[in-house]
């Protein structure tokens, strides 16, 4: 069955005819060709798919097309500005190493953002908690908690922690 | 000390913009014109004869352009051994064998498809422990091999095992086991192949080794009787690596038979749950281990049999052992050594390369013996490494040539930040394990070099094509920054082109820890080359010597007179705009001077050694069996950090991997099936499970290495779990060997050692009838 559903996505007023069985995930990527949110497992264990629906960060691979029918949804492509500068949470990721493959940053920065929205504030438990969901193979998480730390309040200003020390250095 | 403008700096990667913006293509998101859908039947048995296949219903199905089954395709032999087909014929040998596949305009349709394909097997004995693998009467997983056991040489005898151990006054020994665990590469395989009129081949894939993967491909179109066809190997961006993609595979065959039968592009892509059955392993191994000492401490021998579970076919898990020769003969001093690894055929999945190569499985056992031998000795276990460590100038038995090694330091550095002032606390224990692992490239391989090619616009904007392959560890920006601090330019003018073999040139393949070292020379050489010739017309411009000039800031500058200074953009377009003109290119290939081993494994693999040091505090509940770490250390000696935030990532990103390792992961095979192909229930760490970790890093600044560095990729992983082990029998004396070390295997060593049944009652006082343990 199908059926035209309306929504708001990533700003702008967007009506689609979609079927009743589509995820999000699908009706993203393969109807709307927003290939930024990816999909790492398909049921809801890894996060890469996550996007951000009236506020809460939710698996899109889980979440029926049809529920964001007049919801406001936000994907990885609509957190930089109009002019294509980052995010300072995208940017953060940037400069703190926070990203090795990539394949899980979409997701991982979308936690992050529904987190940070809701607690600028978020301490490290905080941070490990919202993030839990999303799995990366790369990184071992330690320089995404940094950059998420770093982006909090959104008070971005390039400040490095140094766990690093050479010869040199010390 | 040269004052360095891009070297050792903390640059972001060069595609993290991209990647934070969800713009960068991976497998997944590749979508050409007309593009079908491919999809593979597996196996319902891990023996059996294919009796019949029966793709009549399939084939009718509307949407569907090609079913294939092993009957259809020409003889094409895959793997490291050349045991293994895309498609199967006359019998399956694991539940992963590949036995049909379908083309079709929709995954879904293909899906369904699949399910119309009929199938009739006939059932075979099969066999799933190597070690019952290995009697006369096992079944046989291939009739021709005439035994399940490789005939592979790995033996070693270096002195006299024997002797030293009748000299020596402490010996121990043991037996140790590991098992399977997978990548788990957040982005998972795929590949798209497409055929142009002529049928050259362009596939894209998700590769750590274009080079030898064109290779392979070419010997596909030969198979199929496409002679003196093209193949072009375009990588698009990995959503991880870590040696997954280190063999070439039965679906990125599949998708090339089917595009061929189609004349259309053909994308296969994995979902999870076959990534997890489909994709190969870490190799698990039984390794049997004998180690002494003299009353000193100084080690005397290590003995070491080891049985690999090769799986139903062979890819590079079972060479692993040419790789753990090296910590087997070169951890530690260690005058006699002898060595036996048999690889077995068996009906479970196979095994590949993995972060480590084999290097975290004998590790597990040396390092876990060793703490065994300082306390048959007397010794204190970091006191007890000091004394044996490698020194800068040994020859290892191995005639492996130890350049720089900062193992003293890492050791003592490790101590350091661990060591906690008061008294022991219950629960609580601290242990440490080292690791040696190729710094240098690795020769595996006829070649172990890697192209560069630099050239330069008008600009002064650089494109460096390279062989190296970026899967996220930060190849691309590595080289960046090579080439801009030689030519004295800036990051942003810098950009580095590895996913094309029309346009890239020669490399092995993103291994053995190599990239940094070997690609890294091969770019120096070539921004060398380019760094001369600029050099030279800038003094003819300048009128003075070349020698007087440096190249900074994106200027050519004389040492000695200020004033003498140009732009090397408007040097380019000078001498590009003349009669005569010249434009600035350049290539250069390296190939290290590192050796094979030979016929006794002797040989130099590596330029250099990385060489590290792990140690973990952790707790340890006694009433669950559950092992909390309260902090973790990994010194490296890097030679020196190209980029120190990058080469942090590699070291923490191991060192969660190796935790995973050690206590969380495994791939569980009952009778060859895996039972947990998924996150859920297959654990790699989360974030909440991150504990504290520091990095500290010793540069020992390695004269081969490209401005001092040594490979750093694999060495994260490595001694982690000998580590946790040794920690958790400091905390509560139980010695786990076998891994994953989970917390009821933990619990049960904790009840055994206290005399208690596995319910916790004393031995003899509780009825054995209400003592049910569900494994």
């Amino acid at each position: 069955m199908s059926q035209e559903i309306a929504f708001t996505l990533n700003g702008n007023e967007t009506k689609v005819a979609i079927q009743d069985h589509w995820t999000l995930l699908h009706l993203l990527r393969e109807e709307l060709g927003l290939l930024g949110t990816k999909e790492g497992c398909g049921s809801g264990e890894c996060g890469a798919c996550t996007v951000i629906v009236n506020g809460d960060a939710v698996n899109s691979c889980l979440y029926l097309a049809a529920e964001v029918n007049g919801k406001k949804v936000l994907t990885i492509e609509g957190l930089a500005t109009a002019d294509g500068t980052l995010h300072p949470i995208q940017q953060s990721f940037v400069d703190n190493g926070a990203i090795q493959c990539g394949f899980c940053s979409p997701g991982m920065i979308m936690s992050a953002k529904a987190l940070l929205d809701e607690n600028p504030n978020a301490k490290l438990e905080d941070i490990k908690h919202a993030l839990a969901g999303n799995l990366c193979r790369c990184t071992g998480y330690v320089q995404i908690f940094n950059a998420v730390k770093l982006a909090s309040g959104y008070r971005y200003d390039a400040v490095k922690v140094v766990a690093w020390q050479s010869k040199d250095d010390s | 000390m040269q004052e360095f403008t891009a070297v050792g700096k903390r640059i972001p990667k060069l595609d993290a913009a991209d990647k934070a913006a969800g713009r960068i293509q991976y497998i997944q998101d590749i979508k050409l014109p007309g593009m079908l859908y491919g999809k593979i039947l597996y196996s319902k048995y891990p023996h059996a004869r294919i009796v019949n296949v029966d793709t009549s219903k399939a084939k009718k199905l509307s949407g569907v352009r090609a079913v294939l089954t092993g009957e259809d395709i020409p003889v094409i032999k895959l793997g490291v051994y050349k045991d293994n087909t895309p498609l199967k014929t006359g019998k399956v040998r694991s539940y992963r064998d590949e036995v049909a596949a379908v083309a079709a305009t929709d995954p879904e349709i293909a899906q369904e498809a699949l399910s119309l394909i009929e199938v009739t097997y006939k059932a075979l004995p099969a066999v799933f422990d190597p070690e019952k693998a290995m009697k006369e009467d096992a079944p046989l997983v291939h009739e021709r091999h005439k035994t399940n056991i490789l005939k592979m040489p790995w033996k070693l005898h270096y002195g006299d095992v024997e002797a030293a151990k009748k000299k020596a006054a402490h010996v121990v020994e043991d037996r140790f086991s590991t098992t399977w665990v997978t990548h788990c590469c957040m982005g998972t395989s795929g590949a798209v192949a497409e055929f142009d009129h002529t049928n050259n081949l362009t596939i894209y894939t998700n590769t750590q080794i274009p080079s030898l993967a064109q290779k392979d491909f070419l010997d596909t179109l030969k198979a199929m009787g496409l002679q003196d066809r093209r193949v072009r190997v375009v990588k698009p961006c990995l959503g991880g690596g870590f040696g997954s993609k280190l063999d070439t595979y039965a679906y990125e065959n599949i998708a090339i038979l089917l595009a061929y039968n189609t004349r259309k592009p053909v994308k296969i892509v994995f979902d999870r749950r076959e990534e997890f059955i489909a994709t190969s392993t870490r190799q698990p191994t039984i390794t049997y281990i004998s180690q002494g000492c003299d009353k000193k401490g100084n080690l005397l021998f290590r003995d070491i049999s080891m049985i690999l579970d090769n799986g139903a076919y062979t890819s590079w898990g079972a060479t692993t052992p040419s790789v753990m020769m090296m910590p087997i003969t070169t951890l530690y001093r260690v005058p006699n050594v002898r060595y036996e690894a048999k690889c077995v055929y068996t009906n479970n999945t196979y095994s590949q390369a993995m972060r480590g190569y084999g290097n975290p499985q004998a590790t597990f056992a040396i390092e876990s013996t060793m703490d065994m031998l300082a306390e048959a000795a007397g010794i204190d276990p970091v006191k007890f490494r000091r004394i044996n460590a490698n020194k800068p100038g040994d020859v290892s038995p191995q005639n492996f040539r130890i350049t720089t090694c900062g193992l003293d330091e890492c050791i003592d550095e490790v101590k350091k930040k661990l060591e906690t002032q008061g008294p022991k606390e219950e629960g609580i224990g601290m242990g440490i394990a080292s690791l040696i692992h190729v710094g240098g490239g690795a020769r595996v391989y006829k070649s172990d070099g890697c192209g560069t090619i630099l050239k330069m616009d008008d600009f002064a904007k650089v494109n460096v094509f390279t062989g190296a392959s970026d899967m996220g560890q930060g190849a691309d920006t590595v080289i960046a920054q090579i080439v801009a601090e030689e030519l004295g330019l800036h990051m942003e003018d810098i950009n580095v082109i590895h996913t094309d073999t029309d346009v890239c040139p020669w490399d092995v393949g993103a291994h053995a820890s190599r990239t940094t070292f070997v690609a890294g020379n091969s770019a120096l050489g070539a921004a060398r080359k380019i760094k001369s010739r600029i050099l030279e017309m800038a003094a003819r411009q300048l009128e003075t010597s070349a020698g007087e000039l440096i190249l900074r800031d994106r200027k050519i500058l004389s040492k000695t007179h200020p004033d003498k200074q140009m732009d090397i953009g408007k040097l380019l377009r000078t001498v590009h705009f003349s009669h005569g003109g010249q434009m600035l290119m350049a290539e250069h290939f390296y190939d290290p001077a590192n050796e094979n081993l030979g016929r006794d494994f002797r040989g130099n693999l590596s330029m250099t050694y990385t060489f590290g040091t792990h140690g973990v505090r952790v707790k340890v509940d006694e009433e669950t069996g559950k092992v909390k770490i309260l902090k973790y250390v990994a010194a490296h000696d890097v030679g020196k950090a190209i980029n120190p935030m990058l080469l942090e990532g590699q070291v923490y990103g191991g060192v969660m991997m190796g935790i995973g390792y050690a206590l969380t992961e495994q791939v569980i095979l009952e009778k060859g099936e895996n039972m947990n192909p998924n996150f859920r229930d297959y654990k790699i760490l989360t974030a909440k499970d991150v504990p504290i970790i520091e990095a500290p890093v010793r540069e020992t600044a390695d004269k081969e290495g490209p401005f001092g560095a040594k490979g750093i990729g694999e060495p994260g992983c490595v001694p982690t779990a000998p580590a946790i082990a040794n920690a958790i029998y400091d905390a509560v004396g139980v010695r786990i060997k076998d891994l994953p070390i989970t917390p009821e295997r933990v619990l049960a060593a904790i009840r055994e050692k206290k005399g208690l049944d596995h319910c916790g009652v004393e031995l003899g006082k509780g009825g054995a009838e209400e003592c049910i343990i569900e494994e």
